[in-house]
């Protein structure tokens, strides 16, 4: 599960889990992956991210694509240390 | 997943979790800052610049079967995301040839649907089993 890294920034693949982002949309203008809102649909892909995480002792990266064959729970929350 | 720094996760881990769960947190701590992956998954709080308390269900295809987002003052039931993950692997051991009814758990009885059933859900699921 995800290889060592050096600790970097979160960011969205810019595509659904297992397929490579669309980047026929964009223009010259926008290089960039384009982080589009509101993707989220029961029944769709879920949006792919690769994330720096902390796991046992280790700083590492993760994509959620590496995850695919597995049920994965995928939880947000607003901070460490908060009370509930 | 949260907006802290991993340097932060880890202390979290380290100096509380830690003495909560034998061994530390089993499972990748990660880190949105700027709440980039929020944002695209609906949960980034831009006032606050934190991220609800979404859960996402993802089966082994990367398909999103379910979600539920609070804000922070509440946390979740563990056990609820527990039996929909229980339920939704068993939707897809029958190749979804069966239908779980409110209140399902493993052991309970599933739904068959077909013309047959139409209309017969009284005869074979009562509403006590809702709340059982």
């Amino acid at each position: 599960m995800g290889k060592e890294i050096k600790a970097g920034c979160a960011r969205p693949t810019g595509g659904p889990v297992g397929e490579k982002a669309d980047t026929s949309k964009d223009s010259p203008q926008q290089p960039m992956i384009k982080e589009v809102k509101a993707m989220i649909t029961v029944g769709k892909k879920a949006p792919d991210f690769t994330a720096p995480a902390y796991h046992k002792g280790k700083f590492i990266s993760v994509q959620l694509s590496e995850f695919l064959g597995k049920w994965v729970s995928l939880c947000f929350y607003p901070g460490d240390f908060t009370f509930v | 997943m949260s907006v802290d720094s991993v340097f932060v996760h880890k202390m979290w881990n380290d100096h509380e979790l830690s003495r909560m769960v034998k061994g530390g947190v089993p499972f990748p701590m990660l880190s949105d800052g700027g709440g980039r992956v929020g944002s695209v998954y609906g949960v980034y709080l831009e006032d606050a610049g934190v991220e609800a308390r979404g859960r996402f269900l993802i089966d082994p295809d990367g398909v999103i079967q379910g979600f539920e987002v609070l804000t922070p003052p509440v946390g979740r039931n563990v056990g609820e995301t527990i039996r929909q993950f229980q339920a939704f692997q068993h939707v897809r051991k029958s190749k979804g040839t069966e239908a779980m009814p409110s209140g399902w758990k493993p052991g309970k009885l599933t739904l068959k649907p077909g013309p047959g059933l139409v209309g017969k859900v009284w005869e074979v699921w009562k509403t006590k089993m809702a709340f059982d």
